[in-house]
């Protein structure tokens, strides 16, 4: 599989997509220009005498169909292609000039929404992630040709040498282009969508298909590829049923959740602001992919507990008696008591139970301490607070974002962990924030008197507890 | 902090909370119930084995190494077993080499020379010793998977072997891929029926549906599984025994991206299922009843003969049925819709629907939650309710609506109860308004549930 760029990054859609040059900066021109005439010309150069043309023919058809069929990486920046298992095959059957030419069918590939320029790119890339490692092959003491029985095993280590050299070539020029085209801000995630082990390791597993069809070609000839495409394209298949399944699970995830929160017009979109807060805290601090999803779910989910507590209590207006101060108390639990069942990560169970302790130990439902309150809880108080003080209340209108940030720092150490506050300022700071839109609501009848989430107003009880 | 858990809730009795303790259970496939016919498989497969080591012993294994070498990846196969869509289990990197194996022409420089009696116990030995980790760690072994499996590699051998030694499938591939292809195929089929056929006795499903929600599922993994047995046979030749190495990382790729996309299919029900008692917690509903009444319609949904596609989207809309009461300002007494007026009911069915076409990837479950207040001949019965919608005598709810509608209505009359003749008489006053409100066929169905005592007790 060769990774290759298809879709540009979300905010920069327009320029790629549209195709035209002229848009993008000189030096992304010239390094896109350079890769494509590097690929060119190490294929022009060649020599081109004693290739096996029939094994290059069917290869590149392979490398133009997997290409045509590539599937998007969930980062919807980058896709991949099983098309590794073609090059790499290449190489072992053809040599490094003969790969050049398989990888560079690329540019044939045919897309809708990609513009001539990733496709130039990604064809002078994938003949040098031919050619390169070919190379490197070479210099192992691999032996071009069709391998007999007496090839192997001493194959393998310079076919892994080869496999190395491909992915580090093209991971290279694909993080190349991704850090000239892309905003500086989003450098660094795509760098990581790119560099998750997961990739990696599906990538390398592909290289290794490219050496069963080069061991094969001396038993079943060209008919070796259909039959290696066949688990590759069920892969496939099964990468994109994920990525299907997994818009499908966050659209009905986030659709439920808006239905708890119809009850209250004011506390509307709040669990996906809440949700999108706590990602961008989780990016800032570095956390790892899987732990970013499931914040993103906790963040979403953390207050459907308090759909257990009674209207009247939530709506109630004025000082509220022990009984429903309890009842308020409650709702972290009752959300885990709802989430429990979902087999996702535990920590972001423990965030939603401890969403609302302090750093103080004066929270709720445990009374827990500093780092005794788990990461995540830690980081959704943050989110949960802020998007509180900028949204609008019946009992006083949204505060503007500085405002709320001044708030977030006055109680950084006592209610929130200060890192957290630093880098939840940090990525505001930089990328905004957009908060709920702050029309009245038509009836003001149904309005909450209070927001238990907000604490420049913390709930009051008559008597202490 | 378990004591300070106990939600308070509107309507809760000592009943429901009983209820409560096996809610979580998980529901619809008994899990490792040996019931009679899985017994005969797993002794039919037990007597092949010991028939097979038996054999294979008396007259000496053949080409040790090798037989060494795919044991060694059967049984890495059957540690690292899959689950599929529908509480399936499936051991694709064990079955693939089984069936390269089996199918071995070639091994290096020699013939490989090894019988079907000796495929079936390297088979066997293997997947029995990737079990015991399983066992150790307390999952279930799954016996009848296993045999089911070790069934369809014996037939796979049966026929190659002997056709094995014939030089001519050794000296053409044109020749022996066919033969193999086809003998891939029929291993796959073996297995599917002999798992359709344990379905239907385990779940009272109809076997056809059965063997088609079977094949289904199996194809693509099937399919991949198929062609790797084949590629790692040839490769066999050229590479020996480097072969089987080198095709495990492949398979490996395939098998990690299935298992992602299996468990997010787990967590998606799984989630459905604990958000959809948002409305119990809220207190809309009777503890527990959306998923009685989910493990209920999926009942009768595969006693009326739905495929697993229909039943999961049944299972969906059953468990989302009453979301549409989240719109309403007080609860109603203790959640029974059967007991509001026409007009609110289809309220809080559009409502439902409304919530769950947001998600934009549940449509058909969305119209099941929809339609599932309108009675089932609008045009008889009460003609006032029919609400002037113009929905005539050929324009009848789904039949998932109508399961809906029906089950709702019987756990609403029966509740937590776990009397049989409450449930009768709650099947016969449904049977009394088949007339117009439920659809007959599905009274019927589930008053055989009622009667075989599938429906209630623990």
């Amino acid at each position: 599989m060769v990774l290759g760029i298809r879709q540009a990054p979300v905010h920069v859609t327009g320029w790629l997509r549209g195709g035209s040059l002229g848009r993008l900066s000189l030096v992304a021109r010239v390094y896109v220009g350079a890769v494509a005439a590097a690929g060119l010309a190490f294929v022009v150069r060649g020599p081109l005498g004693g290739i096996a043309w029939l094994e290059v023919a069917v290869l590149g058809l392979l490398v133009v169909v997997c290409e045509s069929t590539a599937t998007r990486l969930r980062s919807r920046h980058l896709s991949w292609s099983p098309n590794s298992a073609a090059i790499l095959a290449a190489i072992v059957l053809t040599g490094p000039v003969g790969a050049a030419v398989v990888g560079g069918c690329a540019v044939f590939g045919v897309r809708r929404g990609t513009s001539a320029t990733k496709q130039v790119f990604n064809g002078g890339m994938m003949a040098l992630t031919g050619y390169l490692p070919g190379e490197v092959f070479l210099l192992l003491g691999g032996e071009v040709g069709t391998p007999g029985q007496s090839s192997f095993p001493e194959l393998i280590g310079p076919f892994a040498g080869a496999a190395l050299a491909h992915v580090i070539v093209n991971y290279s020029l694909l993080c190349g282009v991704l850090w000239l085209t892309g905003e500086p801000g989003s450098a660094g995630q795509q760098a990581r969508a790119l560099l998750d082990p997961r990739v990696a390791l599906t990538e390398l597993g592909y290289c290794a298909f490219g050496l069963l069809i080069a061991a094969l070609w001396s038993v079943l000839g060209p008919f070796t590829p259909v039959l290696v495409l066949v688990p590759l394209f069920v892969a496939r298949w099964a990468v994109a049923q994920f990525a299907a399944q997994q818009r499908a699970y966050e659209a009905t995830v986030s659709a439920l959740c808006q239905a708890v929160e119809t009850k209250d017009f004011y506390t509307r979109g709040h669990s996906e602001r809440v949700s999108r807060g706590s990602v961008m805290i989780a990016h800032e601090i570095g956390m790892r992919g899987e732990r970013v999803e499931a914040i993103r779910y906790a963040g979403m989910l953390h207050d459907v507990g308090k759909l257990g507590v009674p209207t009247q209590v939530l709506q109630k207006t004025g000082k509220l008696t022990d009984d429903e101060f309890a009842a308020i108390q409650l709702h972290p639990m009752r959300g885990l008591d709802i989430v429990r069942e979902i087999g996702f990560l535990d920590e972001a169970l423990a965030g939603i139970m401890h969403h609302h302790e302090r750093i103080d130990g004066r929270g709720y439902p445990m009374g827990l301490t500093g780092d005794e309150i788990p990461e995540f809880a830690r980081v959704l108080a943050v989110a949960d607070a802020f998007d509180s003080m900028t949204s609008t209340r019946s009992y006083r209108g949204a505060r503007p974002v500085p405002e709320a940030i001044a708030e977030l720092r006055r109680w950084s150490g006592t209610q929130f962990d200060p890192a957290f506050v630093d880098a939840f300022v940090a990525a505001i700071e930089r990328d905004g924030w957009t908060g709920p839109d702050t029309a009245a609501p038509q009836s003001a009848g149904a309005a909450a008197a209070h927001d238990h989430d907000d604490p420049t107003a913390p709930l009051r009880i008559i008597e202490s507890l | 902090m378990t004591t300070t858990t106990r939600p308070r809730r509107c309507g809760s009795s000592k009943a429901s909370e009983a209820v409560g303790e096996r809610r979580y259970e998980p529901r619809g496939f008994p899990r490792q119930v040996l019931d009679s016919g899985q017994s005969l498989l797993v002794i039919f497969a037990g007597v092949l084995l010991i028939a097979s080591v038996a054999q294979t012993a008396a007259a000496g294994p053949r080409d040790v190494r090798d037989a060494i070498a795919f044991g060694a990846l059967i049984a890495f196969g059957e540690l690292l077993r899959l689950s599929l869509p529908g509480d399936r289990e499936s051991a694709p990197i064990a079955t693939a080499g089984a069936l390269a194996y089996a199918m071995l022409i070639q091994v290096g420089n020699h013939p490989a020379r090894h019988t079907a009696q000796q495929v079936i116990a390297v088979t066997a030995i293997g997947m029995i010793v990737g079990a015991l980790p399983h066992l150790a760690v307390g999952r279930p072994a799954r016996l009848s998977g296993m045999a089911a499996r070790l069934l369809a590699v014996a037939c796979a051998a049966g026929v190659f072997r002997p056709l094995a030694s014939n030089p001519e499938i050794g000296r053409h591939w044109w020749l022996a891929l066919p033969v193999m292809a086809s003998l891939v195929a029929l291993a796959w089929l073996v297995e599917a029926v002999i798992e359709a056929l344990i379905r239907t006795d385990a779940l009272r499903a109809r076997f056809g549906v059965a063997l088609v929600d079977e094949m289904r599922v199996q194809l693509p993994l099937g399919t991949a599984v198929g062609a790797s047995a084949l590629l790692i046979a040839f490769a066999a030749e050229v590479m020996g025994l480097a072969a089987v190495a080198m095709f495990t990382a492949p398979l490996l790729v395939t098998q990690v991206a299935y298992r992602r996309y299996a468990g997010i299919r787990a967590t998606y029900l799984q989630t459905v299922r604990a958000l959809a008692r948002v409305t119990e917690i809220g207190g809309y509903v009777e503890t527990g009843h959306s998923a009685r009444v989910s493990r209920l319609a999926v009942s009768i949904g595969r006693e009326l003969g739905m495929a697993e596609p229909e039943l999961l989207e049944l299972e969906y809309a059953a468990l989302m049925h009453d979301i549409g009461q989240l719109s309403l300002r007080d609860p109603i007494p203790g959640g029974a819709t059967v007991l509001v007026v026409r007009d609110e009911q289809r309220r809080i069915a559009e409502y439902g629907a409304e919530v769950i076409q947001q998600a934009k990837v549940l449509d058909s479950v969305a119209e099941i939650v929809r339609r599932q207040s309108d009675p089932y001949r609008p045009g008889a019965g009460s003609t006032a309710a029919n609400g002037g919608r113009g929905r005539g005598r050929g324009n009848e709810p789904p039949l998932s609506s109508r399961i809906i509608r029906a089950a709702n209505a019987f756990d609403d009359l029966v509740g937590t109860s776990v009397e049989p003749s409450r449930a009768a008489a709650a099947v016969e006053r449904l049977r009394l308004d088949t007339a117009g409100e439920y659809d007959p066929q599905v009274v019927d169905a589930l008053g055989r549930l009622v009667s075989r005592r599938s429906v209630l007790g623990p």
